[in-house]
């Protein structure tokens, strides 16, 4: 079927200034034709109608100013690889060596460049069949022209989280990051990425995790108030294995994180949360997940919490999708704004789609404002409006950050929503 | 201590006056209880000295040691020493009850100019005083009065009141829901508080509560006022007839 002319002239501009790197991969070719078949998307796409794309996929990258504080790294005491990213450049100088027990890391092109198996089992894999029944444009864009990224193979308990740190320092950069990750039958790894990367960031991350395997992701996208970001993260799950993935959002014009998960193994946890603060009417931030119970007695979480002020805008759209036999399916999800005054406004598509019968599912969506009568509780106890409103903020988002098992990393993003907190409102 | 003087007040959004002229004084040392029908405006009075919003002083005035409450925000009015425990104790899901009770005393403290008190020392302050009132250490991690009881609700809101140490306490319905230990327990907790600077205004509906925490004064309100004021006996003379006697003879 021929696109809409709209698409078809907007994808062809954009891939009019894109060239596919040389000796290309058949994954990266095969990508670009499904961008051509596709088309980017469109203002009037259904999936699409809440959040405006066309700065995602406009020729230019708009700019994006540098937002600096005093606030050291994140995680700063957390023993880490770090892998640095300026501007989606990898910086040997500013990273760590890229070994630790039980993990294999390379940078991407390094791994193609070898023709590492794996790499080349997995990359624009999991992103293709993440292609249907909803199509994921940007996805595949980023399949075809990713300039960088890692390539992690876990084969054992690793002994220590890698952290991908991604800064930003030119406010036109224009950044496409692929990193692929496998985790072997019964290994395990937390992967951390911090920072907001480019004025314009696409960036897809496919985690293969294999029987027995847990993932842990944790990832707090930075707080340039200019940036965009279009992020996809495909995961497909094996028998009893665990994916569990929290993202913290401060800040940023537009963000649009997909999270798209198959539980193709029996017994199987997949966990994604997140909470995103937001003040300005320019602030739009898009939680977009789907996923695909296909084996019996998986348990899916969905958590997430937006506290917007000002006209800030947020997004949900999360959907379970259970196929015929997989039974015992435990489905949840929760998504809630708090919104600190009347302009600001929270969009949310939950949606179930069940084809099995015995399975327990349950979804809830809700936007209120701050508790008057718990907000005078505590100002009569001599707590000022402020100070009151800001605890009342952080019990809000709670639910969202007990997600998270590890507790220094959850300390960690609690101190920056404070932080957060305190320059704000 | 307190002065409280033809004070009227109606609810914002809505014509309906409730308080319709009341006139109160409180001095310092002196324990004062409010009886009166359900309805009559006693925990309004309450709300309104504390600074809930919702309500619109039409007419009067109150101060604290020659503060004007009105004119200053709920916080102030409680760094300035004043206190209410609430009648419906709140909820508050996601905040632990040590943050709130730390929290609270340091602001407190901040706004009076005095220094924060430490990690350590509050924790031995809070739980000495919560020993006191039987509040366990589990009860202190949970989240503010969630899943906490009637009784043990009521019981949390006089530990706040003993670490706060404010000086004019109103204690709204604080013997409803409490069990005869309960009732014992928090009556030494008020009364351990007594001291000659410092005032209760104590709302109650029974005589019971007014057998361990003994008043110099009790009034009687009905329909927005003060109809009637007396010693202790008055409060015996409703326990026994009940308000129609009193409120045909003030009619
Ligand atoms: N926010 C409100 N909205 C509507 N009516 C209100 C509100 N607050 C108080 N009222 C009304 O004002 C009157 C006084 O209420 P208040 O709670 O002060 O009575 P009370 O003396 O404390 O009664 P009780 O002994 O039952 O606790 C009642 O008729 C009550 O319904
Ligand atoms: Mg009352």
């Amino acid at each position: 079927m021929a696109l809409p002319k709209v698409k078809a002239d907007a994808t062809e501009a954009l891939l009019a200034t894109l060239t596919l790197p040389e000796g290309a991969s058949e994954a990266r070719q095969a990508a670009l034709a499904r961008v051509g078949a596709m088309g980017l998307p469109h203002g009037r796409d259904e999936y699409w109608k809440y959040t405006k794309p066309d700065t995602l996929t406009s020729v230019e990258a708009p700019q994006a100013a540098l937002f600096h504080n005093d606030e050291g790294p994140l995680f700063d005491d957390v023993d880490r690889v770090k892998v640095v990213f300026v501007d989606g450049v990898f910086d040997a100088g500013a990273s760590d060596d890229l070994a630790a027990e039980g993990l294999e890391i390379d940078l991407l092109a390094d791994a193609m460049a070898a023709d590492i198996h794996w790499v080349n089992d997995l990359y624009g894999v999991l992103e293709t069949r993440g292609q249907v029944p909803v199509e994921r444009p940007l996805a595949a864009l980023n399949t075809a022209f990713a300039t960088a990224g890692v390539a992690i193979r876990v084969t054992g308990k690793a002994s220590k989280p890698v952290n991908l740190i991604y800064l930003h320092s030119d406010t036109g950069s224009d950044v496409r990051l692929h990193n692929v990750i496998k985790v072997e039958a019964g290994a395990e790894m937390t992967l951390l990425e911090t920072g907001p990367a480019a004025a314009r960031l696409n960036k897809v991350l496919e985690v293969d995790v294999a029987d027995g395997a847990a993932f842990h992701h944790v990832r707090a996208q930075g707080r340039d108030h200019e940036r965009r970001a279009v992020t996809h993260c495909f995961t497909r799950l094996g028998t009893e294995s665990v994916f569990k993935s929290f993202t913290m959002t401060a800040n940023g014009v537009l963000t649009r994180n997909e999270c798209i998960i198959e539980l193709t193994g029996d017994d199987a946890q997949a966990h994604v949360a997140g909470v995103c603060m937001g003040d300005g009417k320019d602030f739009h931030h898009d939680d977009t997940v789907f996923i695909t119970h296909d084996a019996v007695n998986c348990e899916s979480r969905q958590v997430f919490k937006k506290v917007l002020r000002n006209g800030a805008t947020g997004v949900f759209q999360g959907k379970i999708l259970v196929k015929e036999g997989a039974q015992k399916t435990d489905g949840y999800q929760i998504s809630q704004s708090l919104l600190l005054d009347d302009d600001s406004q929270f969009l949310a598509k939950p949606e179930l789609e069940i084809y099995a019968d015995d399975v327990a599912c349950s979804h809830g969506s809700t936007s209120g404002a701050i508790d008057d009568t718990a907000l005078f509780y505590l100002r009569s106890r001599g707590v000022p409006e402020k100070a009151a409103t800001d605890l009342l903020t952080l019990a809000f988002l709670a639910e969202a950050l007990d997600e998270i098992e590890d507790e220094a990393l959850a300390d960690a993003l609690r101190d920056r929503l404070e932080g957060w907190l305190g320059r704000h409102g | 201590m307190l002065e409280i003087k033809d004070l009227r007040v109606k609810l914002e959004d809505e014509d309906k006056q409730i308080l319709k002229g009341v006139d109160l004084t409180v001095n310092a040392g002196e324990v004062h209880a409010i009886m009166g029908p359900n309805g009559s405006g006693k925990s309004t009075l309450s709300y309104v000295l504390s600074g809930r919003g919702g309500y619109e002083v039409t007419g009067g005035a109150a101060s604290l040691d020659g503060t004007d409450l009105l004119d200053i925000e709920a916080e102030e009015r409680a760094a300035e020493g004043l206190f209410l425990a609430f009648q419906y104790p709140v909820e508050i899901p996601g905040v632990g009850n040590m943050t709130f009770l730390r929290t609270a005393v340091n602001a407190q403290r901040k706004a009076r100019g005095e220094e924060e008190m430490s990690a350590g020392e509050f924790l031995k302050v809070v739980r000495a005083k919560a020993k006191e009132l039987k509040i366990d250490a589990d009860m202190l991690k949970r989240p503010v009065n969630v899943g906490f009881s009637g009784g043990e609700k009521k019981r949390n809101e006089i530990l706040q009141m003993a670490m706060l140490e404010p000086k004019m306490c109103i204690l709204d319905e604080t013997d409803s829901g409490l069990d005869v230990d309960a009732m014992k327990l928090v009556s030494e907790g008020v009364n351990a508080l007594r001291s000659p600077e410092r005032a209760f205004l104590v709302i109650t509906h029974y005589q019971r509560l007014l057998d361990h925490i003994k008043p110099d004064v009790v009034h009687i309100m009905a329909d927005g006022r003060i109809v009637k004021t007396g010693g202790p006996e008055l409060a015996l003379e409703v326990e026994n007839n009940g308000y129609a006697d009193i409120l045909a003879e003030v009619a």
